[in-house]
């Protein structure tokens, strides 16, 4: 590897630099060359050794953790297509058309990475060039995160718009890398919501579903509808009224949304959101190395299934007598719990207050997906709505601190 | 029984190159250095000219600001032209070895008035061991601390124990403590912090003793002010190392400068061995054919707070230790020894790396590399994990970036000193210069006051 370091060094280089041709691209240089060799720079001063972690491994890692989600969404991709042209039956989904699941599954799902990638290093690129500083990794991990929750059928040219939105006015408007005070990837998909409202709603969970329907060629009763979808037609109507009722089938042990179907994920959503399990070994992974704040991720948790005990005591739609525990893995739930509220930037920086951060952002998850039938994902309003919390929250927990201080103060003045 | 206090913050780096054994008295050497850098913001005045011999215990410079602080040699010889850096700050002060005797004053005792003391540490060259806090400065002559703080526990990564450093010096040890008692008056002793199960002092009463457990910082005298009485804002606490306690006992007793050192040689680059020196020592004396100087960092003091002294540099005035690793100049390929490489030669306050799977007991040759490049903040909670302190490390640390003196008092920069942030310093992902960050805060601080 010598070898091939002095060749960039004494060969690519020069072209970088100086009166080089290429001086104006030396972001991209300094970028790719740092990716291929950490820096033999030493310490100068304050300590001599340094722990051997960097931003890079750390971002690798999250990437790494979110493989188990991205590859089931894959396959459940090509799942939910095939179960809608009824081509397989839900007795079982396990071992039929493995690979061609896989195929459907990637040909959506390859395109929205690329997309996602090249809009937004495109503009990370530019604006590092512009202000000539380093390119952080930030993105690798926000670029991943937004094909992740997108809806299956959307088209591309939004995913391009919605990053190319949450790049620049939700990071670098703000600074860029670790001063944005929103989520990057959650405001991307808030940003699609809003904008396009008519083209995010309807039947875009499941690949193709739409065609099928007008081809004539959909299965019997499959209706492309998420669980949330579903259960927001619940709002509203009598607890054990008809449509209630035929709701409520499919939530029930052997229905689509059954428990443990909710829990697998073999379920319609955005494209990795659906499996609960496939979150949680995410979840392994990074409390494991200790990268993902344990305390956000179990306090998120117990926030939502706190919020969801509350709703099975009241009971007055169909929607709030769902279990808790049903509640939290449908949706987007544990995906946002586990790679969206841990974001260490956006959240809070604190311990105590991040276990408040993450038990109001479960909390209210569940309680916004439940009021506002309008907008079925309370995941994403919430976590974005504890983003902006988090400065306040970590405030008087520092004020708590700061007065503690002045106590002591106090007390050996009185002492004295 | 002492009180005990354990610490559960914090990280135990284990290096290679520990030192054990018999301690080895080093031979003369031929010259003795001070770097007034050693001291933060002093400003030496020269009070001999090159050339000019000088006994052991004669002055060779005092502080600027208060002409009263003597700093004097510690052997006999010539003085020499000071050694400069830019703006013709020195950074050096050195005397070469030859001619004999030394320069004696009347012995005090203990018993004594605190302004004997006193007046003795300042005109014999003891006061400079003093260092206070706030700020990490060394006190003024006039200053009186609410409480003084020794630290018999350094628990920093490959530091020598208290009883390797103490010998057979425990007399003057105890001597110098009731100096100390004496120079605080009012009946207060010394807050002495030692290692839970040290037995080294179980006959010491002339301090009051707290033992502390738990991983490094838990030997940080600042972890100890902040655990048994913690600093208020208008307080003043001065801390002493553990040797010049007795060096203090030793030559007030004997009306002479006394600047014995027991200096643990260390790191994997060395022969690690324990060696009985005097303050001041060239650090090639202390290197001569006991470390392979090939791309070898030589750092006086540990590897977290120490400062390079390669070349021509002596042994720092409050060290006690010298760690020699290898430089990391090499750049990393990404896939073998980089950022997406396994990492078994890693290790990592996280466990992002699969070496914390490994047992307790495996030691590390970790080198001077940087391991990545200086970023944005970005990991929250790293900090804290290793900062013993009821204080928010991430919160000070913006509060000094931003220059706000007032939310840099309320969150507790009178409490630290740059050392207790050397563990932040290490782990941080960003690779951020902490240390530096907060000398530069308790610099606002100082000109503030001043």
């Amino acid at each position: 590897m010598k070898a091939l370091h002095k060749l960039i060094e004494e060969r690519v280089k020069p072209n970088f630099t100086g009166d080089g041709k290429l001086k104006r691209f030396w972001v991209v240089f300094d970028a790719l060359e740092t990716f291929l060799f950490t820096p033999g720079h030493t310490t100068k001063k304050g300590v001599h050794i340094r722990d051997g972690i960097d931003l890079k491994r750390t971002m690798f890692l999250v990437i790494v953790a979110m493989v188990p989600a991205l590859l089931f969404g894959t396959w459940n991709i090509g799942h939910q297509y095939y179960l809608s042209l009824g081509d397989i039956t839900t007795a079982d989904p396990w071992n039929a058309m493995l690979l061609d699941k896989l195929i459907v599954g990637a040909i959506k799902v390859v395109p929205l990475i690329v997309v996602s990638y090249a809009t937004g290093l495109g503009i990370e690129f530019i604006i590092a060039g512009m202000n000539g500083h380093a390119i952080n990794e930030g993105f690798l991990v926000s670029g991943m995160l937004i094909p992740l929750i997108m809806p299956v059928d959307v088209p591309l040219w939004m995913v391009a718009v919605a990053t190319a939105f949450a790049v620049l006015i939700a990071k670098e408007v703000f600074g860029g890398t670790g001063m944005n005070i929103l989520n990057v990837a959650l405001t991307a998909r808030a940003f699609l919501f809003f904008a396009y409202p008519k083209q995010m709603s309807g039947e875009i969970w499941i690949h193709n579903v739409m065609a099928a329907k007008t081809g004539g060629v959909l299965a019997d009763g499959y209706t492309g509808a998420t669980a949330l979808g579903h259960l927001a037609n619940t709002v509203g109507q009598p607890v054990n009224g008809e449509v209630s009722n035929g709701v409520m089938s499919m939530f029930a042990d052997g229905g689509m949304f059954s428990l443990m179907n909710c829990f697998i994920g073999t379920i319609p959503g955005s494209v990795a959101e659906t499996s609960a399990l496939a979150a949680l070994i995410g979840a392994a992974i990074l409390i494991w190395t200790g990268i993902g704040s344990w305390r956000i991720i179990s306090s998120f948790i117990v926030g939502g299934l706190v919020m969801g005990v509350i709703f099975n005591a009241l009971g007055l739609n169909a929607y709030m007598t769902i279990g808790p525990v049903h509640q939290i893995v449908m949706g987007g739930f544990m995906f946002g719990a586990v790679f969206m509220a841990t974001d260490p930037v956006s959240a809070a920086q604190t311990n105590t207050g991040k276990w408040i951060y993450g038990f109001l952002g479960g909390f209210f998850s569940i309680m916004i997906r439940v009021f506002n039938p309008a907008y079925p994902e309370g995941v994403m309003m919430a976590i974005l709505f504890m983003n902006v919390m988090a400065p306040t929250i970590d405030h008087y927990v520092v004020e708590a601190n700061i007065r503690r201080r002045e106590k002591r103060l106090d007390a050996s003045a009185a002492v004295a | 029984m002492p009180a005990s206090v354990k610490i559960r913050k914090g990280l135990d780096i284990r290096l290679k190159g520990g030192a054990h054994g018999d301690t080895h008295a080093l031979s003369a050497a031929d010259r003795f250095s001070i770097h007034p850098t050693d001291f933060h913001g002093l400003v030496p005045r020269m009070a001999v000219k090159a050339g000019t011999e000088v006994k052991a215990g004669d002055v060779l410079f005092t502080d600027k600001k208060n002409p009263s602080i003597q700093f004097v040699s510690a052997i006999s010889g010539t003085a020499q032209e000071p050694v400069r850096g830019e703006k013709r700050r020195i950074l050096r002060v050195d005397v070469v070895a030859g001619g004999a005797g030394e320069a004696t004053f009347p012995g005090l005792q203990a018993s004594g008035s605190a302004e004997d003391v006193r007046s003795a540490m300042l005109a014999h060259g003891f006061w400079p061991m003093l260092r206070q806090r706030p700020f990490d400065v060394m006190p003024a002559p006039d200053s009186q601390p609410r409480d003084i703080f020794v630290s018999a526990h350094d628990s920093a990564p490959l530091a020598p124990s208290a009883a390797q450093v103490l010998g057979d010096r425990m007399e003057a040890f105890r001597q110098g403590l009731a100096f100390l008692n004496t120079l605080m008056g009012g009946g207060k002793k010394v807050q002495l912090g030692i290692e839970a199960g040290d037995d080294t002092f179980s006959g010491v009463t002339e301090a009051d003793i707290t033992a502390f457990s738990g991983p490094h910082p838990a030997g940080n005298v600042g972890v100890q002010i902040h655990e048994v009485a913690p600093m208020n804002k208008g307080e003043v606490v001065w801390t002493i190392g553990l040797q010049d306690v007795a060096n203090l006992g030793e030559g007030l007793t004997a009306g002479r400068f006394v600047g014995k050192r027991t200096v643990a040689l260390t790191g994997s680059r060395s022969q690690p061995a324990l060696l009985s020196t005097t303050i001041g020592t060239p650090m090639a004396h202390i290197a001569k054919d006991r470390v392979s100087m090939e791309d070898t960092r030589v750092i006086s003091g540990n590897v977290l707070t120490g400062t390079e002294r390669g070349d021509d540099g002596a042994l720092g005035f409050f060290d006690q230790q010298v760690t020699c690793i290898p430089e990391g100049h090499e750049p990393l390929f990404f896939l073998t020894k980089g950022w997406l490489g396994p990492g078994f030669d890693k290790f990592s306050a996280s466990r992002a790396f699969p070496t914390w799977l490994m047992p307790k007991g495996k030691e590390y040759d970790l080198n001077t590399n940087n391991n990545g490049e200086e970023r944005a903040f970005v990991v929250s909670g790293q900090y804290d994990a290793v900062f013993p302190f009821d204080i928010y490390p991430v919160q000070l640390i913006k509060s000094i970036m931003v220059g706000d003196i007032d939310r840099m008092e309320k969150l507790g920069i009178y409490e630290v000193a740059p050392e207790d942030f050397a563990l932040c310093e290490y782990v941080c992902t960003s690779k951020l210069a902490v240390q530096d960050i907060v000398r530069k805060g308790l610099d606002q601080m100082i000109e503030e006051f001043a």
